[in-house]
């Protein structure tokens, strides 16, 4: 319990206010209500015993040699990004309404938000959304106001997730439909794309695909312009230290996980929605806005802006419902991004293409095994394996080593594939390790 | 020499120097990586080039601009700015928690899932209802989940309901997330108790109404006495009543929302449940509902099964996924380490606590900051300048300024948006008397001030790193970026 109050101190306060007991101020609830019975335990631990209970629970979930990605991947977090996002004056600091207050929140965003169009060639970025999935739905949202229109189509390499997703925005509205466009080894038909997109909002894709593929973007903007759809890229931000960016390829809108950006894996979140857009679109975009002004003496400051879009002043005509985003993890990756520098992340996206590169060098010349595809990949691919995948990743796991997704739930027609991911934080002995288990468990 | 001090206000990347680095990844692997050059970015992200200690140094700097609550008190109302425990921050970043990849195989995952299965028991019960997803990221985003388990509900039932009831003294989420849905919303005016009218609910109600969106308390810190009436009149049109738990501070442990016949609610795990708000999120939500909505809940749940737990993905009535993934599993970590560090009496206590603390800074400042209700107030009061300082021109936000110069965060102003001049203000039960000794000094300072030198007043803050802000120009000629 974290409360101060002595029994003195309660009875000093209830006299100050003039009630003669607790009672005389929850008055106005029925009385029926107050103090029912809680089956809940009568007995609160202390620190040392929950924290103890935590760690146990922490150590029943076991630690795999990892190359599962499918949309969060694993990375090192440096100690400077902990020590950062763990000083309390931005841990426990509110969203800034006040800004003379909350420069440093406000000025870390501004950065945030500068970094995420340097790394996707963009005009604008938001404050942060609640992951990629949302970030990806509410981009075509967007789309469907700017364009009027209420047919979407998205290229079959989008993460699964992400549709979901998205369709679970749309659910109210069945006059919304959806155009898959196929694929064709992996990548997005792009021959299919004129006839596909005609009376289509957006053309919504994601690179690398879920698959892992990078999809060649040159020319896919103008097709989309001809048909009067807007692009909505989603990419993986780690990627983009070495691949083209959304900018480049004239994306309309673009959309990514931040979890990549050293963010840890914690079974699904929290993560970071990162959103940005051309300059023409920027009243359509969700959410928190910081921008930079003056003072009354001139000087340079931060304030949250273009709030006439949002939900506490525009109610049932706001653009979006969000309120509470993900700064933290915004400052984390901003902190992180800072670290590592246009340099380093070139590195880090290399190293992830260099480790994948490898290990599919490798796992393809295991008997039974091969790449299902034959495209560039970044940092996972597909490998068909022989039997069930899925009876192969758990024969695996049993000695310590998680080998992928099985994509034949998600993907029936790709048969008995694993999506094997590896990102920086994988070394020659361990993909050495993973190609040994797979053997071994064959 | 020169030695005034130099007021640093550069960006990160006004610090930059070509060629400096902080971090290296020297795997040598990176030699395997064959990008074809087509698929290659032309031009490199301009991002900062620094030293690690360069960019220690500037977010450094950058935190002491900020107030927070472990630096100062934040009676931000509707937001419950309580103390965030330490140890909560080291249990979520323990390696097994934190490492956990969200496609990891059930087996892999017992540990958090036993913890998500023994955290929903545990809110189930404090809520008084019988289902839970823990799946929404905010309490915005769990208002969404709630309206299309409604939608979903009465699809189920072949009814279609296109109406959402809003008091006019509902937070902004509540009509921004039914017209996200496709509702349109219906606004009732409160009475003059700030309470919602009932007659004027049973006028507007009907079968084309699917849901009532109350929040409780309201957002003037008032108890909804009539509340059975309210349930009622809801449950009579046929439609659902959704508690916004959003101040649920006020009512934890000493009341059961399932009691007065509350549907469905949501919790907000970065107010109630003590987990940190980190400048504006990460937050968590729940929404937590009876037995009658618990089929449409969004997938994966978790399900005990033999001597272990399993990722349940529901029959085909869930309306699907809210989220990519679980949820934000690393708030749940620290919101059931609040649930273990409080015994069920102790619960009360918050709600207790929260309400004394409460009306104590109301009943030493309504003489001069006039209080809207004149009852008792729950875990939040709303007061506004009294005549005298409006009789000067000072305002609301005057007000707000001076507190930040006295070394307080302002309370929420200008919400409620019914009340004119608002200023809402939620001390939570971690704040000592003493420290609301010192806030209602401050407050009284201010009238002061306001009395006798208004324009200074009108000029703070003057303390702070920056005086007040443009932000006309802010928003007329957006630079949103460098």
């Amino acid at each position: 319990m974290y409360i101060p109050h002595t029994k003195k101190d309660k009875e000093e306060m209830l006299k100050a206010i003039g009630a003669s007991s607790f009672e005389d101020l929850v008055k106005q609830v029925p009385g029926k209500f107050l103090w029912p019975k809680l089956d809940l335990p009568a007995e609160s631990l202390d620190e040392a015993q929950a924290a103890a209970r935590l760690a146990g629970l922490a150590a029943r979930n076991c630690r795999p040699l990892n190359f599962l990605g499918a949309g969060a991947y694993e990375r090192y977090t440096p100690a400077a990004v902990k020590a950062i996002t763990s000083r309390t004056e931005f841990l426990t600091a509110y969203t800034p309404y006040q800004p003379e207050a909350s420069q440093g929140t406000l000025q870390a965003i501004y950065e945030f938000q500068s970094t995420v169009c340097a790394l996707y060639g963009m005009d604008y970025a938001n404050a942060s959304m609640y992951d990629g999935a949302s970030s990806f739905a509410e981009a075509v949202r967007a789309a469907v106001r700017v364009t009027g229109k209420k047919k979407i189509a998205y290229a079959a390499g989008v993460n699964p997730q992400y549709m979901d997703t998205l369709k679970t925005y749309f659910a109210h509205s069945p006059e919304y439909t959806y155009v898959k466009v196929p694929t064709k080894d992996g990548v997005m038909d792009r021959t299919a794309l004129p006839g596909l997109l005609e009376g289509a909002a957006c053309l919504a894709v994601q690179t690398p695909n879920f698959l892992g593929l990078i999809e060649d973007m040159d020319g896919v903007a103008e097709i989309a312009k001809k048909a009067g759809a807007l692009l909505v890229a989603a990419a993986d931000p780690v990627s983009l230290g070495i691949l083209s960016a959304p900018g480049e390829y004239g994306a309309d809108f673009a959309v990514g996980e931040g979890q990549s950006l050293g963010l840890p894996l914690a079974y699904g979140g929290p993560y970071l929605g990162l959103f940005s857009c051309k300059k023409e679109h920027v009243r359509q975009m969700p959410g928190r806005i910081c921008g930079l002004t003056k003072d009354k003496d001139g000087k340079r400051g931060f304030v949250l802006t273009l709030q006439a879009r949002e939900q506490h002043i525009r109610r049932d005509k706001a653009a979006s419902n969000i309120c509470s985003n993900e700064a933290l993890c915004a400052l984390s990756a901003t902190v992180y991004s800072s670290l590592y520098g246009p340099e380093g992340l070139k590195e880090l996206a290399e190293a992830n293409a260099g480790a994948a590169a490898y290990a599919a060098e490798r796992l393809s010349a295991i008997p039974g095994c091969s790449l299902k595809f034959k495209g560039p990949f970044f940092n996972e691919f597909g490998l068909s394996v022989p039997g069930s995948a899925a009876a192969l990743r758990e024969k695996a796991l049993g000695r310590g080593v998680d080998i992928g997704l099985p994509l034949a739930p998600l993907y029936p027609e790709l048969g008995e594939t694993l999506l094997v991911c590896a990102t920086e934080t994988k070394t020659e002995a361990d993909i050495l390790k993973l190609e040994t288990t797979i053997k071994g468990a064959i | 020499m020169n030695c005034a001090p130099v007021v640093d206000n550069r960006l990160s990347i006004e610090k930059s120097d070509a060629g400096r680095r902080g971090l290296w990844c020297k795997n040598p692997l990176r030699a395997k990586a064959a990008i074809p050059a087509n698929l290659r970015r032309k031009a490199a992200p301009r991002l900062p080039e620094l030293s690690e200690f360069d960019v220690v140094r500037h977010y450094t700097r950058l935190s002491r601009l900020n107030f927070s609550v472990d630096t100062h008190f934040y009676p931000l109302g509707s937001c419950t700015m309580k103390y965030n425990p330490r140890f909560y921050e080291d249990a979520a970043a323990l390696e097994g928690f934190a490492a956990l990849h969200p496609l990891a195989h059930d087996n892999c995952a017992q540990g958090t899932l036993e913890l998500i299965h023994d955290l929903s028991a545990r809110l189930t019960e404090l809520c008084g209802l019988d289902a839970i997803t823990l799946q929404p990221a905010a309490g915005a985003h769990s208002e969404f989940t709630g309206l299309l388990l409604a939608k979903a509900y009465f699809e189920n039932k072949g009814e279609t309901r296109t109406e959402i009831i809003c008091p006019d003294s509902a937070h902004g989420t509540n009509p921004a997330t039914a017209s996200m849905m496709g509702f349109n919303t219906v606004n009732i005016a409160s009475k003059p108790d700030g309470r919602l009218d009932v007659e004027e609910l049973k006028k507007h109600i009907g079968p084309k109404t699917a849901v009532l969106m109350l929040t409780m308390p309201n957002t003037l810190g008032i108890f909804e006495s009539n509340i059975e009436a309210i349930a009622k009149a809801v449950h009579d049109a046929g439609a659902l009543f959704y508690m916004d738990g959003a101040n649920l501070n006020a009512l934890i442990g000493m009341v059961k929302p399932g009691d007065f016949g509350v549907d469905m609610m949501h919790l907000n795990f970065h107010k109630t449940f003590s987990t940190p708000h980190g400048g504006g999120g990460p937050g968590a939500g729940a929404i937590v509902c009876g037995k009658h909505l618990a089929p449409f809940l969004p997938v994966p749940l978790v399900k005990k099964s033999g001597s272990g737990y399993v990722s349940d993905f529901g029959d085909k009535r869930s309306i699907g996924k809210v989220k990519a993934f679980f949820g934000n599993t690393g708030v749940l970590v620290r919101a059931y380490a609040y649930m273990l560090a409080h015994s069920t009496k102790e619960l009360g206590e918050i709600a207790a606590c929260a309400i004394i603390n409460a009306n104590y800074v109301r009943s030493l400042l309504k003489d001069l900051y006039p209080s809207y209700s004149s009852e008792y107030c729950m875990h939040e009061c709303v007061l506004t300048p009294g005549p005298d300082l409006t009789a000067k021109g000072i305002k609301t936000l005057d007000v707000a300024k001076g507190l930040l110069d006295r070394g307080f965060h302002a309370p929420t102003i200008y919400f409620p948006n019914i009340v004119h001049e608002a200023i809402m203000i939620e001390p939570t039960e971690t704040e000592s008397k003493e420290t609301l000794d010192e806030f209602v000094a401050a407050m009284k300072d201010i009238h002061a001030q306001g009395m006798a030198a208004p324009q200074t007043l009108k000029d703070a803050p003057v303390t702070q790193p920056v005086k007040r802000l443009d932000e006309v120009q802010a928003a007329r000629q957006p630079n949103l970026r460098w």
